[in-house]
């Protein structure tokens, strides 16, 4: 995974001095990579390409305050472009903004705007757009998902023509990682018409019937170059899984996203067709409140993490398609992973000792489980019943409906499961779920020597300081923290065979979402 | 007879108004609320309660549902909440598609079910008679679902005679809607024969027993002829029940079908719709559906009132 620290600190440095895209692949992020990735080939231009994707439904739009579910972020992605991208190797590499140069604390950062690119309708791309399009987030009566990210933006100001000027709350050295949120995408100065989508991306809007279909066709003046290859994209929103394998195993579309874990090594089997399979971020948790009942004792949080079998809950519930969890969220692929915590193994005497430790001899405790988690959740719960029982933990499951999960179990229950997709950043993923005053804190897990090294590695322009400060933060929530974190899910996918350019990328399923702009169709 | 048909009527009207009662209960109690769907993640009290307001749901429920009811008896289906869309506009077009793929099925459904249960009856006992009802029965008790992905696994990803993604769109030739279709109208069509056919060998076999067919038959008449003339009249309107019966599950109970094949009907629709609580599509689409049934029911029994001699006149 991180055999080649060296190099990757180099092209974090580069990328911090404003000279990113020189294309440094030797940060393998946990791959497989399918055999006929492998092989060199020429891409082609021409065909229609068809995608079956899960994660729509009749309400979506182009709103990129609002974009939440796979259909409709792919969507945005083939119709606007991002200020920054993601490659495949989970760098930062320039999109709309071209290059960057941070101030010594990190907190003021000034972008250079590409030149020559034109909005859909001929407009050329100018700062005022990217102004508008970043105050769509800002400020409190905006109704954008990403308003608590935007909210650390005190001030974003137009410099000259082809530059802006981002100053922040608070020194961050991976801003150009936080603009890669799929909500910051750029739209034109006052455009509203979210029916209509006007963006400078890849392909454009020709028919939209939200949640069933979309078909859009090539921008033939996209900027980007060796992109686009298609003539034409056709989105078909699949919702059902079984619907969606079927569609792709009687080859109506050339390729779907989240592929159920129980039937991948059937799908497998099929010649026409290669599994993509991401390693990222994308993690499963059981959440212990810090503040309620016996979760409050370190020693009965110990003694839980002890107690289940990893690499069990990984091949029955995953079938294997996966990473072992280390009770912290900070993914192999993420260049500050803590390489050197040790795994924490099942070890019933361990979890027994911890208990004694807490002055119990048993331990008798709820777990709200409910697929709406993940799915395998409550098979997932039923394995940690069962390897739980040689601690003395006799745990019983509360089924929980999937519906109103979120709202009624998460968060309230004192045990119950949920995950957490990747974030482009260690320091995001920590912020959001374990800093004492986010609202997302889903352990109620408070530690002020944490709070404050957050701060000081977000500043930090060191990558070596950094990291250790990130090794430390996750040996904290590791030992101490509520969560307990068995395994990381991969990103699974299908595509044909007949689909050139397709690589595994550590964000979101497709590609990070931009697998429309980046693949050909072979003859 | 009209005083009959009328009585149909008005109790058809009743059952809707409980169906609509129901209904408006039934979307009261799923737990979460459209607001905390809509503002997800980002939701704060403040803003929750805002947009309560906006939204009416601060009203009491049985007030929310008399304004509710009025606007459905007056055509105004409500706004749906979660994009602000005319529900009309959103439900219609994909009514339109689940009646065509009922049409599609009932059109190959009804007449096959109808010949084959004849000939099971005439062929009463025979190889026929007893091959026709094992196939049936074992068709009749495979859930729809499970039918269609057998369908799917032979006819499409084996052979790849058919698309497995009933996928239309507007503007789309007939030719290839056809196409498209056949394979949730096959499972649909294959899931409803069994019980139509069925239900007319029994209705004519039990007129073939009575005295006046027996005569009819000593008179020297052909089989066909006793058969079409004398006994199907008299077994129409059981016959004629089933069949309103089995088209109204074509309207209605195609959710699952639709979900397999990804049809854009109104099932589909509805499940969409349950999902991010725009209760004002839940409650048009089940409003739909029980209006689909109630009325298919009722023209049924109006049949059989008017297909009954001694229905049509009274003594």
């Amino acid at each position: 995974m991180s055999q080649n620290k060296s190099s990757f600190d180099l092209s974090r440095r580069q990328f911090i001095a404003g000279a990113a895209g020189l294309g440094l692949t030797t940060l393998a992020s946990g791959l497989i990579v399918p055999s006929a990735f492998a092989q060199e080939a020429t891409p082609k231009r021409g065909g229609v390409l068809k995608l079956g994707i899960g994660g729509g439904s009749t309400t979506d739009n182009f709103d990129v305050r609002v974009l939440n579910d796979w259909v409709p972020v792919n969507q945005a992605y083939m119709t606007f472009n991002g200020l920054v991208e993601i490659d495949k190797d989970n760098m930062v590499q320039p999109e709309l903004f071209e290059s960057w140069e941070p101030s010594a604390d990190a907190k003021e950062w000034t972008f250079k705007i590409r030149q020559g690119v034109t909005f859909h309708n001929g407009k050329a791309l100018t700062a005022e757009d990217i102004l508008y399009s970043l105050n769509l987030h800002r400020g409190e009566a905006s109704t954008s998902a990403a308003r608590s990210t935007a909210g650390q933006f005190t001030d974003v100001v137009k410099v000259s023509d082809t530059e802006i000027k981002i100053v922040l709350d608070s020194g961050n050295a991976d801003l150009p990682y936080i603009l890669s949120d799929y909500h910051f995408l750029i739209v034109p100065e006052g455009f509203e018409d979210w029916t209509k989508p006007i963006g400078t991306g890849p392909f454009v809007l020709e028919s939209y019937e939200p949640g069933v279909r979309a078909r859009f066709t090539r921008n033939e003046s996209y900027w980007k170059p060796n992109t686009a290859w298609v003539d034409a994209v056709e989105v078909i929103v699949i919702n059902d899984i079984a619907a969606r394998t079927n569609a792709m195993m009687s080859g109506q579309v050339h390729a779907i996203n989240q592929l159920d874990f129980k039937t991948v090594d059937l799908l497998k089997r099929n010649p026409n067709l290669e599994v993509v399979q991401s390693a990222g971020g994308q993690h499963f948790t059981f959440l212990m409140d810090c503040t309620q009942s016996v979760y409050a004792d370190n020693n009965v949080r110990m003694a839980i993490k002890y107690a289940i079998d990893r690499e069990q809950l990984l091949t029955t519930a995953l079938r294997g398609y996966g990473k072992l969890g280390n009770d912290h969220p900070i993914p192999v692929t993420d260049p500050f992973y803590a390489a050197d915590l040790p795994q924490r193994a099942y070890d019933p005497e361990k979890s027994k000792f911890y208990l004694k430790e807490a002055g119990l001899d048993a331990l008798n405790i709820e777990l709200s489980a409910s697929d709406a988690a993940f799915s395998g959740a409550v098979d997932a719960a039923a394995i940690f019943q069962g390897t739980a029982a040689a601690s003395g933990i006799t745990l019983s499951i509360k089924r929980e409906p999937s519906d109103g999960y979120w709202s009624n179990v998460w968060m309230k229950a004192p045990f119950s499961m949920g995950y957490w997709g990747g974030r482009p950043t260690a320091d995001q993923m920590l912020t959001i779920a374990y800093s004492s005053t986010s609202a997302q804190n889903d352990t109620h897990w408070k530690n002020e020597a944490f709070d404050a090294k957050l701060i000081e590695a977000r500043a930090l322009l060191d990558n070596a300081k950094r990291k250790e400060i990130y090794a430390e933060l996750q040996q904290m929530i590791s030992d101490d923290g509520g969560a307990m974190i068995p395994m990381f899910g991969d990103y699974l996918d299908a595509v044909s065979t007949k689909l050139g350019g397709v690589t595994t990328h550590p964000m979101f399923n497709f590609m990070g979402a931009r697998l429309a702009e980046k693949v050909w169709l072979e003859a | 007879m009209i005083q009959l048909i009328l009585k149909r009527v008005a109790l058809g009207i009743l059952t809707l108004l409980l169906v609509s009662a129901l209904i408006f209960a039934g979307t009261q109690l799923l737990p979460g609320d459209v607001a905390s769907a809509i503002l997800g993640q980002n939701a704060t009290p403040q803003s929750l309660a805002a947009l309560r307001q906006d939204l009416g749901l601060d009203l009491p429920a049985w007030q929310r549902y008399l304004t509710w009811l009025h606007g459905f008896v007056t055509g105004d289906l409500g706004m749906s909440l979660a994009n602000r869309q005319p529900v009309a506009d959103l439900l219609w077009p994909r009514f339109g598609n689940t009646m065509a793929l009922a049409a599609y099925a009932a059109i190959v459904s009804v007449p096959i079910a109808v010949l084959l249960g004849l000939a099971a009856a005439v062929r009463r006992g025979g190889m026929f008679d007893r091959g026709i009802n094992i196939v049936a029965l074992a068709f009749v008790s495979l859930p729809e679902y499970f039918l269609g992905l057998l369908l799917i696994l032979f006819l499409s990803v084996q052979f790849n005679l058919l698309p497995s993604l009933a996928d239309t769109y507007s503007g789309m030739n007939f030719g290839d809607w056809l196409r498209a279709t056949t394979l949730p109208a096959l499972t649909l069509v294959l899931v409803t024969v069994a019980q139509m056919m069925r239900m007319t060998r029994t209705a004519v076999l039990s007129v073939m027993d009575q005295a006046y067919v027996e005569t009819a038959f000593l008179k020297g008449l052909r089989t066909k002829r006793v058969v079409l003339r004398h006994a199907l009249p008299n077994a129409a309107a059981p016959i004629v029940n089933v069949v309103a019966f089995n088209i109204a599950y074509l309207i209605t109970g195609v959710v699952l079908v639709e979900a397999i094949f990804n049809y854009n009907g109104l099932g589909r629709f509805m499940v969409d719709a349950v999902a991010k609580r725009d209760l004002p599509l839940v409650q048009a689409a089940a409003m739909v559906f029980g209006a689909a049934y109630v009325i298919l029911n009722s023209v049924a029994d109006i049949a059989a009132i008017a297909l009954n001699p001694r229905l049509r006149h009274p003594r």
